[in-house]
């Protein structure tokens, strides 16, 4: 209660022009969104989505530090739990930042606490960043923002001549908001079919403190024009990847993981390509079915403006399992397997019109492997400068049921919402 | 002291008049590092007003940091703080004359710097009547320059597309301050020889030294809309240094934005 009166007195400071006590500055909006599914989904509602949402973001420039906290105070009607859960984002407030800014000495910043942390080139595919996702807010047309959960972590950032470096520790692993059946069916390999709220997946998530930590590491640098990367992770799979069959829970096997990526200026466009070695560290030769294998990770990608104020972007992606004979071999009989490769590629059309104020968008996933796809139509349109309204769609296809995106079949949906900004 | 000094710049003005008039090439080189190469540096906050000419008004407002790094190559820092929706979004521009721009946008509520694909120097600025190269600069060698009229206080250049399909403009007419070399108005024309824009610097001041538009405009003679970009809080030689317009401080806002 206590916290709601605080949420409410910041937000009357807030509407009163922008300065908040004690120094911070105070914006934020307030959304409303509802969404519902396109077909008959016997395990789930009709609505897939309807919501208003708060969001406070204070911010507090000071000499030689930057506080920023920034957090949504929720009321979401798909799910009745108002129970805050900061770890899962459930309940009536999602705290996406919260967070110190410094620098201890010129060619280092230090960033601790609550923040949302990205990396790697791809759009809307990830190799190398392993640092929590949301798929529920983005398959349910929350706004593309809410596809990155919240880290709680340290980052620290040093500049020496020759390169960037910066190293994240997350002290208890976070994992991703991934699709477990309440929001959204998914294929339940046990079961063998789809399921629902019927079969919410259960799971055993490693959350010790320190031993369930999580380190992440990136070393950057530009030449002329060229962005260069190397990555290295050692954690979880951040979505379940392995199961303990005794206890019937999902669980997140050791991860690490090793990569590379390239982005710069090509003729009149821009290419990005991004390799990843997956070291499923509990299972290195594939032989243990209750652990996800290994794999390799391969992105390609192209952008380029076709015309004035509209631009196409292309991307193929490709995951390779590893030790794939092992895979074959122990997989328990009855259970659908996966093909040794997992091609996909993507299409992003974006069309601004209007002085920029309308924005026609269009991002599509196909799997010509999995034969599958997933197509996210948008459109957005600023009223004025305070003012949205949008509408889109998720729309998920193909033709086996256990396919990454033809499982989700039945959770097509078309939602529309506005925005006042503030 | 000062009297022998103005003594003295009229005297040299007088010679350089007896001298003869400078060359078109000259003019509009002078006329470029006057608008775009003040100082080694400069930082201004922009207040931005678009109005489509229907009675909608729109506005922005963005700090923007500038490096001369070499001889043509400069950094752009864009910092915006207004409207609510873009608030703390900053953009960064590698300007590279002779081929493309690197650019970067850095989007906060993502954490993520956003690489963009090379675009249309023609497309609107933040959806306003100004277009990219209204902010940058247009490439001297992309346009043919003729000056056609020399008038007591300006000299007027006429250009033309040297690849008239990349642009919606079939010539731009620019009148140029003789004592500042400050572009103070152009005008283009369609395809069809029809005048549909104008930019104007509406006032000039000095600054640090630097003579420097506090106010422009443009009109879109066609739809009646029309963009005012007020400057304030303009300096120059400030000492920024490169490393402020790396990914770094896409992530951390540099203290010059304040």
């Amino acid at each position: 209660m206590r916290m709601k009166f605080l949420v409410l007195l910041v937000w009357t400071c807030a509407l009163m022009g922008g300065e908040a006590p004690f120094g911070f500055e105070a914006h934020g909006f307030f959304d409303v969104r509802a969404g519902f599914r396109l077909q008959n989904d016997a395990t789930q509602r009709d609505t897939s989505l309807a919501e208003s949402r708060l969001q406070l973001d204070l911010n507090r420039m000071g000499e030689w530090t930057t506080l920023q906290i920034r957090g949504d105070a929720v009321y979401d009607d798909v799910i009745d739990d108002r129970d805050i859960d900061l770890e899962t984002g459930r309940g009536w407030f999602d705290l996406r930042e919260a967070n110190l800014l410094f620098s201890p000495n010129r060619s280092m910043d230090v960033k601790v606490g609550r923040q949302i942390l990205t990396w790697g080139t791809g759009d809307l595919l990830f190799v190398n960043d392993l640092f929590p996702k949301d798929w529920q807010s983005f398959f349910s047309g929350r706004q593309t923002e809410y596809l990155k959960a919240p880290s709680d972590a340290l980052m620290m950032s040093f500049f020496p001549s020759f390169a960037n470096i910066d190293l994240v520790y997350t002290p208890r692993f976070d994992a991703d908001r991934f699709i477990r059946g309440e929001r959204f069916s998914y294929w339940n390999g046990n079961l063998g079919r789809r399921a629902g709220r019927d079969a919410v997946v259960a799971v055993d998530r490693p959350d010790r403190w320190v031993d369930d930590g999580e380190w992440a590491l990136r070393i950057s640098r530009t030449i002329k024009g060229y962005e260069l990367a190397f990555y290295g992770y050692d954690g979880f799979w951040k979505s379940p990847a392995g199961q303990d069959p005794v206890r019937g829970l999902a669980t997140f096997p050791e991860l690490r993981v090793w990569g590379a990526s390239l982005r710069g200026g090509f003729g009149k466009g821009l290419i990005h390509a991004e390799f990843g070695w997956y070291d499923s560290r509990r299972d290195r030769d594939g032989e243990d079915p209750t652990v996800g294998n290994g794999e390799i990770r391969v992105l390609l990608g192209y952008e380029r403006e076709l015309a004035r104020e509209f631009t196409l972007g292309v991307q193929y992606y490709l995951e390779r399992m590893l030790d794939y004979e092992n895979y074959r071999a122990s997989l328990p009989a009855g259970l659908v397997g996966r093909d040794r490769n997992r091609h996909v590629t993507t299409v992003r059309l974006t069309r601004t019109a209007m002085n920029q104020n309308l924005t026609l968008s269009l991002f599509g996933y196909a799997s010509p492997s999995d034969n599958d796809f997933y197509l996210r139509p948008s459109v957005s349109w600023k009223v004025t400068d305070a003012w949205q309204v949008f509408a889109g769609g998720n729309l998920f296809g193909g033709s086996r049921d256990h396919t990454f995106f033809g499982q989700f079949e039945k959770n097509s949906n078309a939602y529309g919402g506005f925005r006042y900004s503030f | 002291m000062f009297k022998r000094l103005a003594g003295f710049m009229v005297l040299f003005h007088a010679l350089t008049a007896w001298a003869g008039e400078p060359d078109v090439t000259e003019i509009i080189e002078k006329a470029n590092r006057a608008a775009y190469y003040a100082g080694k540096d400069g930082r201004a906050d922009v207040a931005m007003k678009i109005d489509d000419g229907k009675g909608n008004i729109r506005e922005r407002a963005f700090t923007i940091l500038r490096l001369n790094t070499g001889e043509v190559d400069q950094r752009f820092y864009v910092y915006f703080k207004a409207p609510a929706d873009v608030r703390k979004m900053a953009y960064l521009v590698w300007k590279n004359p002779g081929r493309e721009d690197d650019r970067w946008l850095w989007l906060p509520a993502l954490n993520l710097v956003k690489r963009i694909a090379p675009g249309d120097k023609r497309t609107s600025f933040v959806g306003s009547d100004f277009v990219y190269e209204d902010v940058s600069g247009r490439d001297l060698a992309a346009d043919h320059h003729e000056l056609v009229e020399t008038t007591d206080t300006q000299y007027v250049v006429e250009n033309t597309p040297k690849k008239p399909d990349e642009v919606e403009f079939s010539s731009y007419k620019v009148w140029i301050d003789k004592d500042t070399f400050l572009p103070r108005k152009a005008e283009y024309r369609d395809k069809s020889g029809k005048l549909y824009r104008r930019v104007e610097a509406l006032a000039v001041t000095d600054v640090d030294g630097y003579p420097t538009v506090t106010e422009s405009r443009v009109q879109d003679l066609v739809t009646g809309g029309s963009t005012l970009n007020a400057f304030s809080n303009i300096s120059y030689d400030l000492g920024l240094v490169d490393k402020i317009f790396t990914e770094r401080f896409l992530r951390r806002p540099p203290r010059e934005i304040r």
